[in-house]
């Protein structure tokens, strides 16, 4: 009846899951239990969880990311505490545990932190940017992003029922068949990322079909800001490169659940295939994640600059041949694995080639700062930290492409803090960029600068006092995910990268007052004009927020602003629909259910969801409409809040 | 340049400004076709590198039959030529030939399924299911995720007859239609790749 | 006309004719059918050169795909199809880049690992 479901599932016998299990239902049970007794929940319903508005979407997927970042920032702590105790000691996890740990860790980091964060940014501002009212598919839009929340969801709940893979975060096969990891662990971990894989698919097919098809008139390609074409980059590549990992993770269930031979020991299977399709989609992955940070940077260098961007059209060169050319490269992921020295040779060369268009964008923001005017607030100490430090993390990945020097450092921790050079110095910055930037925009209030510039110094300081011990110890010879060691000269480098840790951690505590307290403080900060930076692009033309519609005109980009009140007429929007919601219900429902064997509900998830889809497609009204008056009402008020700013600034 | 709108699928009066609707939405599905096909290149490299490994077993020149792949071939290219009538059909409003052609499109891919549903049962009677070896498995998933694509066609194609029936060629109908077209299309595209890569391919002298 | 394009699988100028949209499809049916039928012969005739029908079973297969992406789904090499073709050609080179490169990595990992078991 319940499949593999049994009371055992649940971690009764080991106190670390279990306590942190109760110390996350009583955390979501006390949220849960405030928003109904507060009376929220109809207006949460009605405004948020079944919102088509890309603004709301967007920002809960900035919501989500930092939830989880939450998460695999503890599962960090509990990795760096556990290596700076188990010199000649067992320290306090053991090996099966501290293998789900550093499993969850990548898991959460990449596609529930990462993702989502730059999914929500690019979300967020580019209909603002490109000055049209929302996204190609609104709906599509909603639905993506339950999918997402439903596979951190499957994730979250593998902490109290069951337990999460033990095979890294990427599931290698062997390990990761069903003979060597017979448990749920490995399961949870496929179907949380086959659909979330959808959501995200579906969302790069949204992003650049908006991009490519929706645009205000005048607005051509050249004129689009460098975050738009960074954002149709990553979106193109998320369109190519996540159907290989739909297919690959596909293949290893077939063999976990029907007896397949695909990567398996025998019967002529080859793992190392699955090695290769997993890092054909993993390469582009990370080019996903960081082309939209670069966006960011290119958005907040010039703005804090005073300055235009320098070099757009090698921006946008540039950002096509990274585009392109992160599909040619993966293979440096796995060059101890037995490719002969030609194709080893080919595709390191590659690799360093596609640091140079790199090179090219750090040239340029560095040539935009210079002779600037350059404002130091906390999005511009987000951009300069991350010059520095993506820089280092680039340069030794350059190292790494060398395939004889990989030969030595491939699994080392020389590896780890590269990755987390670039993905913390690029990704993660780029985010905190984005989000400190693009709040005021959100909320109509910025955030606290000097909490925010205090976050950000922890965060710089404790990233390198984190990682270049780890570059020490994998020059020393430290392979990554070890549980225990016994090598006297590696204990002082744990303890100083734990120190690290600790630093960064009081950098988001730093950020979570810096949220509390702005809040809190709102009043002293509302940017009442739309543009408390002074930007250059289209969003800092709304209102902050900006109304469901975004602009009650279309923006003329290829003149000048008008002087006389433009002609309001009605506008319609999308329709509110719980669809998106109820459809990763059902998506949950069919994971779990799939995960513990449990067919009839297996079922009833499937037929639920495709019951979803008809339900929506046979509605008949699918916008409201917003009258004519109330365009003009809004619109007013924003004109007129910006021409008495203006004055007062003139005066 | 009239920059007053009126809803979000403003029509362009000048060269830029976003696209209409249809344009909007079919290209979208363009897009999400070519990430499909990206899948079924995964599928189709897997099948390369692993259809030598027949694990001591049956490999393609036994197992294929040429024949009823030829039949299945037939359907599904007759079934692409009756969904471009239903296209035209439906362009012109004329409820009865929409439906006719819809029908004759869904008979024919069901016909298709049907054959491959008992070639893979043969193979399976036969003690060379997709369990036996890595080149039966990854035979079984790649021409099988085509039947299940198939599949889901079919269950569009049922949901496209019965809203055209109930609503009539209103606009968002039609532009539904026009993606269940183009993924129609690409699946006979896809259909051509593996009855030549993977049949003819296997099988030939 | 507009430049904004128009949607890959829509005949293009609006106003056609139904005989010249039949038409079309027509010529597109004789096409495929002739080259399915030149593809099924060319595996099994001796009139080829052996080891060059693997090469006209693929130049067939890209002729048949031609033909539909023509025929059936209207892609044409119009100003206004601009976009829809660089979409199919990104994608078409990615796809050859997964297939291509997998089977180069494959081969030759294959070649210099030792075999796991008897095949």
């Amino acid at each position: 009846m319940f499949g593999k479901l049994t009371w055992s599932a649940i971690p009764f016998d080991q106190p670390i899951p279990l306590a942190s299990s109760l110390v996350v239902g009583l955390i979501m049970g006390a949220v849960l239990a405030w928003v109904f007794v507060k009376g929220y929940a109809p207006y949460l319903w009605r405004e948020w969880i079944t919102s088509v508005d890309h603004k709301r979407i967007g920002v809960m997927y900035c919501i989500l990311a930092l939830v989880m970042l939450i998460r695999g920032f503890i599962d960090a702590l509990m990795m760096r505490s556990q290596q700076a105790l188990a010199f000649h000691g067992p320290g306090y996890l053991p090996p099966e545990h501290y293998d789900q740990i550093f499993s969850a860790h990548g898991t959460i980091m990449i596609f529930f932190v990462a993702m989502p964060f730059v999914i929500g940014l690019m979300n967020f501002v580019i209909p603002l940017q490109l000055g049209v009212r929302d996204v190609a598919f609104p709906t599509l839009n909603s639905v993506s992003f339950w999918l997402t929340a439903s596979g951190s969801f499957l994730v979250t709940i593998s902490l109290v029922v069951g337990e999460f893979a033990r095979t890294g975060w990427l599931a290698y096969p062997p390990l990761s068949e069903l003979t060597y990891s017979p448990g749920v662990g490995v399961d949870y971990y496929l179907w949380a990322l086959e659909i979330s894989g959808i959501g995200t698919l579906m969302a790069g097919i949204n992003m650049a079909t908006t991009i490519l098809k929706l645009r205000a008139p005048g607005l051509t390609y050249m004129r689009m800001p460098v975050f738009c074409w960074t954002s149709l980059a990553s979106n193109l590549l998320i369109v190519a490169a996540f159907p290989i990992l739909t297919a690959v993770l596909a293949m290893l269930l077939l063999d976990r659940y029907c007896d397949f031979h695909f990567f398996t020991t025998t019967a002529g299977g080859n793992p190392m295939m699955f090695v290769n399709l997993i890092w054909a989609w993993g390469h582009p992955e990370v080019y996903i994640l960081i082309l939209p940070a670069f966006g960011v940077f290119s958005e907040v260098i010039a703005t804090f600059s005073g300055k235009p961007l320098f070099g757009y059209r090698s921006m946008v060169a540039a950002t096509m041949v990274i585009c392109i050319l992160s599909f040619t490269v993966w293979l440096h992921h796995f060059f101890t694995m037995g490719a002969g020295g030609d194709v080893n040779a080919v595709f390191g060369i590659l690799s360093m080639v596609i640091a140079v268009p790199t090179g090219v964008k750090i040239f340029n923001w560095l040539f935009t700062m210079y002779g600037g005017r350059i404002r130091y607030t906390a999005p511009m100490c987000w951009s300069v930290g991350f010059i520095i430090t993506f820089m280092i993390g680039g340069m030794t990945g350059v190292l790494l492409a060398v395939p004889p020097a990989d030969f030595v450092l491939h699994n080392s921790l020389f590896l780890v803090a590269h990755f987390h050079n670039v993905i913390i110095g690029g990704v993660l910055f780029g985010a905190f960029a984005g989000y400190t930037y693009w709040f005021p925009k959100a909320f109509g209030f910025t955030l606290d600068e000097r909490l925010g510039k205090a976050a950000f110094w922890f965060w710089f300081v404790g990233f390198w006092v984190t990682f270049v011990p780890l570059y020490m110890l994998g020059l020393m010879g430290m392979t990554r995910r070890m549980q225990h060691y016994d090598r006297p000269e590696w204990y002082p480098w744990t303890l100083v990268s734990m120190a690290g840790a600790l630093l960064i951690l009081t950098g988001i505590v730093l950020q979570v007052v810096q949220l509390v307290v702005s809040i809190r403080t709102r009043d002293k900060r509302r940017d009442v004009t739309g543009d408390p930076w002074d930007g250059r692009s289209l969003e800092w033309s709304t209102p902050s927020p900006p109304p469901v519609f975004n602009f009650a005109v279309y923006p003329d980009v290829s003149g000048k602003q008008p002087e006389t009140e433009p002609q309001y007429a009605a506008i319609d929007v999308p329709r509110n629909t719980p669809t998106g919601f109820v459809a990763a219900f059902f998506a949950t429902v069919t994971g779990f259910s799939l995960i513990w064997h449990i067919w009839w509900l297996v079922i009833v998830g499937l037929v639920g969801a495709y019951a979803t889809f008809v339900v929506f497609a046979w509605r008949d009204e699918s916008e409201t409409e917003v009258p004519a008056d109330e365009v003009a009402r809004i619109d007013r008020a924003n004109r007129q809040a910006r021409s008495v700013a203006l004055r007062g600034h003139a005066a | 340049m009239n920059a007053a709108a009126t809803s979000m699928e403003q029509e362009p009066t000048s060269a830029d400004g976003p696209a209409s609707r249809r344009i909007t939405v079919g290209y979208g599905f363009w897009i999400f076709l070519l990430s499909d096909i990206i899948m079924f290149s995964a599928f189709f490299a897997t099948y390369a590198v692993l259809n030598g490994a027949t694990n001591g077993g049956p490999g393609p020149a036994q197992l294929f039959d040429t024949t009823n792949v030829a039949i299945e071939t037939a359907c599904l290219l007759a079934s692409s030529f009756s969904c471009g009538m239903a296209s035209l059909a439906v362009a012109e409003r004329n409820q009865k030939w929409t439906q006719l052609s819809l029908l004759t499109t869904g008979l024919l891919g069901t016909a298709f399924l049907v054959l491959e549903l008992r070639e893979f049962s043969s193979l399976v009677a036969r003690g060379a299911g997709p369990t036996h070896s890595a080149f039966l498995s990854s035979f079984f998933t790649l021409v099988g995720c085509h039947g299940a694509h198939i599949t889901a066609g079919l269950l569009w194609l049922g949901t496209m007859m019965a809203q055209f029936y109930a609503k009539g060629f209103r606009e968002n109908i039609q532009h539904r239609y026009l993606c269940f077209s183009l993924f129609w299309h690409a699946l006979d595209i896809i259909w051509i790749a593996i009855f030549s890569l993977v049949y003819l391919n296997g099988t030939r002298l | 006309m507009s430049t904004t394009g128009v949607s890959p699988g829509d005949a293009g100028a609006n106003g056609r004719s139904r005989m010249r949209g039949v038409r079309t499809y027509l010529i597109g049916l004789g096409l495929a059918i002739l080259m399915t039928a030149a593809s099924f012969w060319a595996a099994q005739t001796h009139l080829i050169y052996g080891p060059g029908i693997a090469v006209a079973i693929v130049v067939l297969a890209i002729a048949q795909m031609g033909i539909h992406l023509v025929f059936f789904l209207h892609i044409t090499t119009a100003p206004d199809n601009t976009n829809n073709v660089l979409a199919l050609a990104f994608g078409i080179l990615i796809a050859c880049l997964v297939i291509f490169g997998s089977l180069w990595i494959m081969a030759n990992l294959n070649h210099n690992m030792l075999p796991m078991e008897p095949m």
